[in-house]
């Protein structure tokens, strides 16, 4: 494309269909203790 | 809101909130995508082009391909998540996550604990060896089938305690093949007591360790004095350069975990200087204080608030062209993988997946309600007894929270902290204002710093 760069071609709704596995990390026990971060933590069903 | 646009650093970015996707545009397209956003059609965008003098054939080019990445499902995508959501706040759930309080006392006198000096507003303590395995015997109970449990040492200051805490790692060790779990262990320090063997043990041991440092000198001891009022600052910092560097090269998670308050709103310069240190996994986050305390950020501090995420992201680029780059926490974005959208959206945990427990062995929905007698859910002996409070933390997500539905950050947040919410509006289905206008600013600066090193 000319105009536009797409970075990434990331589809969440596609994570919709596999339903969420609950085995990733609680926010709060990385480095936040005050504030919630979740669109930084990895999946780990993939694992 | 479906489509987020704002300029930063010279880069015109557009993300598709729903999906995810991030495009980084020129000006024709990112002017056509304000007016469709609008639910105007393309006729106005030519209208408009025509205006400004621009050719039908580049009016056309840009259009063909807003229109290219729309069939492809990356801009003005849909958002079908509520009624999944709504069903997987209902979904029976598991303990994965235990905030260990193993001491309420502390040997600095921080002047923003949100423990009260680590007391969290009640009697000193200091969590013994049987209540802490009860704890961890509660959590393998009832984790269901999740492998992995996480477990954080925690105060007032963890290393009061230090012998418990040795304990209770082997105590922990020695129910993983029966139980078939593994046991992730991390402690967050303020550095006073550490030493070798502390280190050594760490290293053993935890998966990630947080070290409490606010940044430069000044600013450190300011507010993270003894009790006797002397900084702390020269005690720590050649122990968690010790530490960091240990770590590194054994490939292990730290972090290095700092709170900015009014007195630093300045606060890019403290993580460079943490950086400059030598440090290289920085956290630096903003306080959260009753808006009467002298240090707490108001509205009014947020312009320069926002402009040091600004100062800090256009550093951190150049410093990572330069092949001297550090993370920082809250600028990590993940945008080809991460969460999947139920995390996303169903909130941190807190209440249901993730417990705080009491040196007494109270439980509580998370470390920060602590000592909030309502929020009391029951103990390692009788397990919850208050289950109408875990289902109220249950139902909480960001669909629940009327100020989310119209925020991008939606799903880089999941409606932020409960505890933020309750502390300054009573109702853990609300939001912290102040907090939310520093997550939108530093998400933007995260997908930012992507889109320029990209370049």
């Amino acid at each position: 494309m000319k105009h536009i760069k797409t970075l990434n071609t990331k589809n969440l709704q596609e994570t919709l269909k596999k339903g969420g596995c609950g085995e990733c990390q609680t926010s709060c026990q990385s480095a936040c203790k005050t504030s919630c971060t979740v669109g930084n933590q990895s999946c780990e069903s993939r694992k | 809101m479906q489509i987020h646009q704002y300029k930063s650093n010279g880069l015109n970015i557009i993300l598709d909130v729903p999906g995810g996707s991030v495009h980084v545009v020129d000006e024709p397209v990112y002017e056509a995508v304000g007016i469709l956003r609008e639910n105007r059609d393309e006729d106005e965008v030519r209208r408009a082009f025509a205006l400004k003098g621009i050719s039908s054939e580049e009016t056309e080019e840009v259009l063909g391909e807003i229109r290219e990445l729309r069939q492809q499902g990356l801009l003005f995508s849909e958002e079908p998540y509520a009624p999944s959501v709504e069903a997987f706040a209902k979904r029976k759930t598991v303990v994965k996550a235990l905030c260990l309080h193993v001491a309420h006392d502390c040997n600095l006198a921080c002047r923003y604990c949100f423990a009260g000096e680590g007391e969290y507003h009640g009697r000193r303590a200091i969590m013994d060896y049987e209540t802490g395995c009860r704890a961890l015997d509660f959590l393998i109970a009832n984790s269901g089938a999740r492998h992995n449990l996480e477990v954080d040492f925690f105060g007032g200051e963890p290393l009061l305690n230090w012998e418990t805490v040795k304990k209770l790692v082997a105590y922990g060790r020695s129910l993983e093949e029966k139980s078939g779990k593994h046991f992730r262990f991390t402690i967050t320090t303020n550095g006073v007591l550490l030493n070798d063997e502390i280190m050594e043990f760490c290293n053993r041991e935890m998966d990630n360790v947080v070290m409490s440092v606010d940044g430069r000198k000044e600013v450190h001891d300011r507010m993270r004095p003894f009790r006797k009022g002397s900084g702390s600052y020269d005690l720590i910092i050649p122990k968690f350069l010790k530490f960091a560097e240990q770590r590194r090269k054994l490939g292990l998670k730290y972090y290095v975990r700092g709170t900015y308050t009014r007195w630093n709103t300045d606060f890019a310069a403290d993580v460079l200087h943490l950086a400059d240190l030598g440090f290289d996994q920085i956290s630096v986050e903003p306080v959260v204080a009753p808006p009467e305390m002298d240090y707490a950020l108001r509205e009014e501090d947020l312009p320069v608030l926002l402009e040091q995420y600004d100062i800090l992201a256009k550093e951190m680029i150049r410093r990572e062209k330069e092949g001297k780059g550090f993370n920082f926490f809250h600028f990590m974005i993940d945008l080809t993988g991460g969460p999947c959208v139920y995390k996303r959206l169903s909130g941190c945990g807190s209440g249901t997946e993730y417990l705080a427990v009491t040196p007494w062995g109270d439980f509580y929905p998370c470390h920060q309600f602590v000592g909030m007698e309502q929020f009391l859910l029951g103990n390692v002996r009788d397990g919850i007894v208050r289950e109408d409070t875990v289902e109220s933390f249950k139902r909480v997500n960001v669909y629940s929270k009327p100020a989310c539905s119209s925020c991008f950050a939606r799903f880089y947040c999941s409606g932020g902290c409960l505890a933020n919410s309750w502390n300054f509006t009573g109702s853990i289905n609300d939001v912290y204002e102040i907090g939310c206008a520093l997550e939108r600013k530093r998400v933007e600066c995260a997908i930012m710093i992507k889109a320029a090193l990209n370049e």
